[in-house]
Parts: structure tokens; C-alpha cells; sequence
């Protein structure tokens, strides 16, 4: 082939892409893993985050001691009765309660003790009602015990409003803004189209170029006339377009059955998707390229990239609440730059100027990842 | 018989701890999970950031933010002058809730009338949200019955206090680490069963196998009982790394948990040996091992409680052996469980454990024959 004329070499050099597109495009068609890891995978994860990980406590059975029944005293306890929150049962003696407690078989015991009626009436003193939750789950213990301190504040003031007379009480009026059912499915969904799209960027890329490297049909591709960067190009626009097509199916479900809100544009969503595959693609091609064996591989993208995203990338865990150290990680992955943009597109709306450093930051991993996939490449051929 | 299932014993385990790559496979990424999952996976709140817009005419309001900037739950408590500000910071995931004092806060306390105080939530992290609600309703709330106190009115306001059981000061780690026993041992279990026949099939040694003078149920019990001890093995480790390094109280006898852990691994590996006899390569086991651990683990009550599934898919993790095994590890350890409580989860184990088992069996037979 005579390379002399720049716009032939530049011809042949996008036909030769194209036709390894086109190649890499029936490969992942014929090949069940990547339909496994780009169709099944996703729809079961979506299903489990959808359905099964859920953090909102519903109807949380307690038991309500009452020590000392009295007017006031009943009403708080139907004030519980009523909440929507709580399925609660009535006693007279904590220690009804106590066994059931241990095994799990009831969230928490409110204690309205014997004092509490001449507490209420008297000036100066300050009522007590005991809340004992089980430790066991500090998460749900910690709900438990917001929800009942929201009814017994409600129900104080709503005491103070109805009987006409005074009494100080307080309370607290929350709002919940973008997300008023408190539905922790609105944020996981979202966050689970990050690891769809760690799972089919990283780990499904460097299990297909892996087996090409272990079969040696890499060296085959690279004898021919395709140099190295046409030789990634091929490979990262299919998975590039595969991603997008995931994320795009897990969005839908997300929206359609989930019915999660979508509030920001679709352009917003792609444009940030397709950031974030970027690095994705890049780590993927790297770790084929170093380890060119499948089960190294799969093992590596599944350690240095399923795990950081669902991890450390603050999508179900606070990264404010992690040992500094741990903090500092997390600056080193990049879902977690992906999170906060991809929950605003769907909960709060278009917030261009936090999409735009998200995007910038991703597309700079992206640029280093690549370069380096690149390097790793020309090496193994020399 | 048992000279033979020694020696077949001794094979299989050298096999796995032979191989340094599987051997890395079986150390590294165990302890690197212990670490990360328990500094990092945590639901609890701390250094939180939030705003306060105090608009309060009175000097109470700003009693108030005094108490919300000394809880040690907040690392930041920025004030705002406008709401236009706290809309800001909440919309760029600045602060995760302001809080508002209206402007007849104080004198509505000191009239004795319900005095209020708003909070705004970011919903994007509505389980970080709510907790912090939580703390910032216990503060306002003692805030309003000392106030009461020490005015001397009438305090309808109730001071609530709370107690928490088994765990006093809510200590995520409490929660997580032995949940990671569990997981580790089903990992590993898993793992190693599911690369087992697979590994002898993709390199042909298994044919070797069968034309060795051993019975099918030899084989199979020398298939069981290597990933049988790399499990309890494992445990053990975690179990000492759980009390010594984490802290978390051992309450309960360490005979019950090894008890239900034997119940449990034994479940495990009927799984792996039947995703074993199905696959024919290792790449397959280990995408098959994946396939189970995924659903097995989220539908577990490991990362958030089982109570909270719909109730179709509360009955279906009736069959996932890993939802009772976590009750009783963190039942043992942090609850001081007894002989009838353990029993209790153990039972179902054990019948999972003969289902798989025999399912495992025979699809073995069958592949033998």
C-alpha cells in the first residue's frame, strides 16, 4: 500500500477502523459472556437494588410499654398506633418485650414510665419517654428512633394546639426536597447505572481483549497493516456504543418501572455517561493489556473497579464519614465524580456547572487511563 | 476407604494452596475486603455539613445554633443570611439539610406556644438525610424541655431518650464486621467448590480422576470436606481479627457460631459443586459463582434489613442460606444468643444443606455414569 497521498492514508486508516468495528460488532453479538455482562448483568443488578436494597423502614413493629394509663398518656400511645411509621402493640411492663427484642422480632420499645402524667402537669419538669432500639442494626435503630421523636413531638404540639391552652412544645417541620417519599430507591437506582456501567467499560473490555491477547489473536491483528491506536479506537467504540446502550436500558427501567423521576435533560445524561465511560474504557484496555490473561483479568477489574464504584464512591456509603485516609482514596475514583451528577440529572434537574467540572475531571481520568492503555499496548508489541 | 479419601483430601488441598495464583486469590483479596468494607462501608453520619438560617428576633434562636454547632455529628454548621443561600447550598450537595429558626421562635416559647423550626432535606441522599433529621430533632427537642425547665412553664414538650440495645453507641462497624464473617466464609466456599471440578474438567484430569480406584461418594466427599477446612480456617481468622482489632464484644458461645458455621458451609458447598458440575471451564464457574453471590448477598440482610423487601421477596430469601447464617453470627456476638434462639436459624440451614447437597450429588453421579 503506497502511503503517500495523505487523504488515501487518511481513507484507509477510517476504513480499517470501521472494519474492526464492524468485527468487534459480531464478536459481541455471537459471544454470550458479553451479553451476559452487558444485558443480564445489568437487569439483575437493577432488580436488586430496585426491589431488594431498600433503607426506607416501613411499619417497624414496637412495643409500647404503658406504665400508668391516663388521657395523656393513651393519646400518645394512639399517636404511635396511628403512625404510619410504626405497627405497634401495647403493654404494661417492658419486660413483655424484652425476649422479642432479642430475636429480631421487634424494632424498638417505647417506655411511657408511670411519672410522666404528673411530669406533664407539673411546672418545671420536663416529661421522659424511653425509646430502647436494637444496636444490632445501627441503621434502622437510628430511623426508628427519628420516626418516634417525630411523633412524640407531633403529638405535643398538635396536644398544645387542640386542647387551647398553653404549653410550650416544639416542633419540627422537615422537608424533604427532591425526594419528598424519602424513597432510598430514588438514589440507588441511579447509582446502580454507575456500576452497570463499571461492569460493561471495565470488566467486560478487559475480558474480551484479554482472550484475545491469550489466544494470540491480538498479535494476529497486530501483524496486519492496523497500528495500535486504530487498533484501541476498534475496540473502544463498540464498548464505548455497548455502555451507552446499557446505561441507556437501565435508565429506561429506572424511569419506566421504577418511576423514579427523571428531571434533568437526556443530553445531560449522555453527555455525563459517556465522561465517565471514558476512564471505564481506558482501565479496561490497561488491565487487559498488562495482564493478557482472562482470569487475572476479570479477577482485577472486579477488585479495582466493581468494588471502588459501589464502595467509594459515595452512591449508598458517605464518604464524609469515612477514616480520612479512606477519603483520600476516593478522590482516585471516578464514580466517584460520577455519583452527584448522575442522582441531580435524575432527582434535581440540570445543574450545568456541577455537570461541567464533573465532566471535565472525568474526561482528564480518561485521557491519563487511555494514554496509558495506549503505552501498555506498543509495549507488549515491541 | 479412609486412606483413600485422605490422600484425595491432601490432593485437592494442595492443588489450591500450591498454585501462588490461588493462593493469592485466597489470601489478598480476603483481607484487602475486611479492611475496606469495615473503615469504608458505613451508613453511620459523621462530619456532616449543614447551614442554619436564624431569623429568630429573640436570643433563643441563637441559643439554639450554639447547641447544633457543638454537636460533634456536624463538622461544619455554615450560617446563611438569605434563603436564596441555603437553596444554593443544598442544591450543589454543599450542606446535606439547613435548618430554619423562624422569627417568632423565641417569643412563641416564651408564650408558650408551639415554637417551630424547619428543616430542609437533600432527598438525592435521603438515608443520610433522615438520620441527620433524626440528631437535629433530638437537639431542638432538649433544647425546648431545658427551656421549659428552666422557665419554669409547663413542659408539654416530652424529653425523649433514647437507648440503644446491644450496641449503646451505634457503632457501624459493630454491624458490618461480622457481617463480613459470613461473607468471607461464603466467598471462599464458594470459590473454591466452584473452581474445583471445573479446573479438572477445562485441564482433563478429571477423566483421570474417574478411572482412579475411588467411589463416586469418595470423590465427592474429597471435593467437600478441603473447601470445608479452608472455611473454617478462614472464619477463624476473621473471628479473631473481629474481636482483637474491631473490638466488637463476643457474647455469646464460640461453640454455637462454629456450629452454625459448619451448617452453613456445608449449604455453600452444595452450591458450588452443583455450579461446579455445570460449568466447563473456570471462566464459566467463576461468572456462575458471581451470578449466585450477587442476589445472595443483597437479599441477606447483610447491607440493609430483610424487613424492608416487599414482602414477595422477603419469602423468597426464605431459601438463601447467607440470611440465616447472619443472624447468627451477629446474634452470637453481639446479642449473647442462646442454645434455642441458634437452633432456630440453624434448622433451616441444615435443610438447605441436605437439598443442595443432594442435588449436588446427583448431578455429580450423573456425570460420572
Amino acid at each position: 500500500m503506497t502511503v503517500a497521498d495523505p487523504a488515501f492514508a487518511a481513507s484507509a486508516r477510517a476504513r480499517r477502523v470501521v472494519a474492526l468495528i464492524g468485527k468487534e460488532g459480531r464478536q459481541i453479538v455471537r459471544d454470550p459472556s458479553s451479553i451476559l455482562i452487558a444485558v443480564v448483568l445489568p437487569l439483575i443488578l437493577l432488580f436488586l437494588f430496585g426491589y431488594g436494597v431498600s433503607l426506607d423502614v416501613s411499619r417497624t413493629r414496637i412495643g409500647v410499654v404503658l406504665e400508668a394509663p391516663s388521657s395523656t398518656t393513651r393519646s400518645l400511645v394512639a399517636a404511635f398506633q396511628t403512625s404510619p411509621y410504626f405497627d405497634a402493640r401495647v403493654g404494661t411492663d417492658r419486660r413483655e418485650f424484652g425476649d422479642a427484642l432479642v430475636r429480631g422480632q421487634l424494632g424498638g420499645i417505647v417506655v411511657i414510665p408511670a411519672t410522666f402524667d404528673v411530669d406533664a402537669r407539673t411546672r418545671g419538669r420536663a416529661p421522659e419517654i424511653q425509646i430502647i432500639v436494637d444496636g444490632t442494626e445501627p441503621n434502622t435503630a437510628a430511623l426508628v428512633q427519628g420516626y418516634a421523636r417525630g411523633v412524640v413531638a407531633t403529638w405535643a404540639a398538635q396536644r398544645v394546639t387542640d386542647a387551647g391552652r398553653t404549653g410550650a412544645a416544639s416542633a419540627i417541620a422537615d422537608r424533604v426536597w427532591f425526594n419528598p417519599a424519602r424513597a432510598s430507591r430514588y438514589f440507588l437506582v441511579p447509582g446502580c447505572v454507575a456500576l452497570v456501567m463499571a461492569l460493561v467499560g471495565t470488566l467486560l473490555t478487559a475480558l474480551v481483549v484479554a482472550r484475545e491477547w491469550e489466544r494470540g489473536t491480538m498479535e494476529a491483528l497486530m501483524a496486519t497493516p492496523v497500528s495500535s491506536v486504530e487498533l484501541l479506537l476498534g475496540k473502544l467504540i463498540p464498548y464505548f456504543l455497548l455502555g451507552l446502550a446499557s446505561m441507556t436500558l437501565c435508565a429506561a427501567i429506572a424511569v419506566f418501572a421504577f418511576h423514579v423521576p427523571f428531571r434533568g435533560s437526556v443530553a445531560a445524561l449522555y453527555a455525563i455517561s459517556s465522561a465517565f465511560l471514558l476512564p471505564a474504557l481506558g482501565q479496561g484496555l490497561l488491565i487487559s493489556a498488562a495482564t493478557k490473561n482472562q482470569f487475572l483479568a476479570s479477577q482485577l477489574a472486579l477488585l479495582s473497579s466493581f468494588l471502588p464504584t459501589f464502595l467509594l464512591s459515595g452512591f449508598l456509603f458517605e464518604i464524609s464519614s469515612m477514616p480520612t485516609v479512606i477519603q483520600w482514596i476516593t478522590y482516585i475514583v471516578p464514580a466517584r465524580w460520577l455519583i452527584p451528577s448522575l442522582q441531580s440529572v435524575f432527582l434535581t434537574g440540570d445543574l450545568w456547572p456541577m455537570f461541567a467540572r464533573s465532566i471535565a475531571i472525568l474526561v482528564g481520568f480518561g485521557v491519563v487511563m487511555l494514554a496509558l492503555a495506549v503505552r501498555a499496548t506498543r509495549k507488549r508489541v515491541a | 476407604m479412609w486412606v483413600r479419601l485422605f490422600a484425595l483430601v491432601i490432593k485437592e488441598l494442595l492443588v489450591v494452596l500450591r498454585d501462588p495464583r490461588s493462593r493469592t486469590l485466597l489470601i489478598g483479596p480476603p483481607l484487602g475486603q475486611l479492611v475496606l468494607f469495615a473503615f469504608a462501608a458505613t451508613l453511620e453520619i459523621k462530619n456532616a455539613d449543614i447551614i442554619v438560617l436564624d431569623r429568630d428576633q429573640g436570643s433563643s434562636g441563637a441559643e439554639l445554633v450554639r447547641r447544633i454547632e457543638g454537636s460533634p455529628t456536624f463538622r461544619s454548621v455554615a450560617a446563611a443570611h438569605d434563603p436564596a443561600e441555603v437553596q444554593d447550598a443544598l442544591d450543589r450537595q454543599r450542606v446535606i439539610a439547613a435548618v430554619e429558626i423562624g422569627p417568632s421562635f423565641s417569643r412563641d416559647l416564651a408564650a408558650e406556644r408551639p415554637a417551630s423550626v424547619q428543616v430542609l432535606l437533600d432527598g438525592r441522599r435521603s438515608n443520610t438525610a433522615q438520620i441527620v433529621d433524626s440528631y437535629l430533632g433530638e437537639i431542638v427537642g432538649s433544647f425546648i424541655a431545658d427551656d421549659n425547665q428552666r422557665a419554669r412553664r409547663i413542659g408539654t414538650a416530652p424529653r425523649v431518650v433514647a437507648r440503644n440495645w446491644f450496641n449503646p453507641n451505634l457503632t457501624f462497624q459493630w454491624f458490618t464486621v461480622p457481617g463480613l464473617i459470613a461473607i468471607i466464609a461464603l466467598l471462599i466456599a464458594l470459590i473454591v467448590t466452584s473452581l474445583s471440578v471445573a479446573r479438572e474438567r477445562e485441564l482433563g484430569t478429571f477423566d483421570q480422576l474417574m478411572v482412579a480406584p475411588l467411589r463416586t461418594h469418595e470423590i465427592l466427599l474429597g471435593k467437600m470436606l478441603p473447601p470445608l477446612m479452608i472455611g473454617l480456617v478462614l472464619v477463624t481468622v476473621y473471628i479473631v481479627a473481629t474481636i482483637v482489632i474491631f473490638g466488637v464484644p463476643l457474647r455469646g458461645s464460640l461453640v454455637l457460631l462454629y456450629g452454625g458455621t459448619m451448617f452453613f458451609l456445608a449449604a455453600v458447598i452444595g452450591v458450588g459443586l452443583f455450579i461446579s458440575s455445570l460449568a466447563t471451564t473456570q471462566q464459566q464457574a467463576i461468572l456462575g459463582a458471581f451470578l449466585f453471590m450477587a442476589p445472595a448477598v443483597l437479599l441477606s440482610g447483610f447491607a440493609t434489613p430483610i424487613e424492608n423487601m416487599p414482602k414477595w421477596l422477603q419469602h423468597v430469601t426464605l431459601v438463601n442460606p447467607l440470611r440465616y447464617y447472619l443472624v447468627i453470627v451477629r446474634g452470637v456476638f453481639l446479642k449473647g444468643m442462646d442454645f434455642a434462639d441458634v437452633a432456630r436459624s440453624t434448622a433451616p440451614l441444615a435443610v438447605i444443606a441436605i437439598a443442595t447437597l443432594s442435588v449436588a450429588a446427583w448431578l455429580f453421579r450423573r456425570r460420572m455414569e
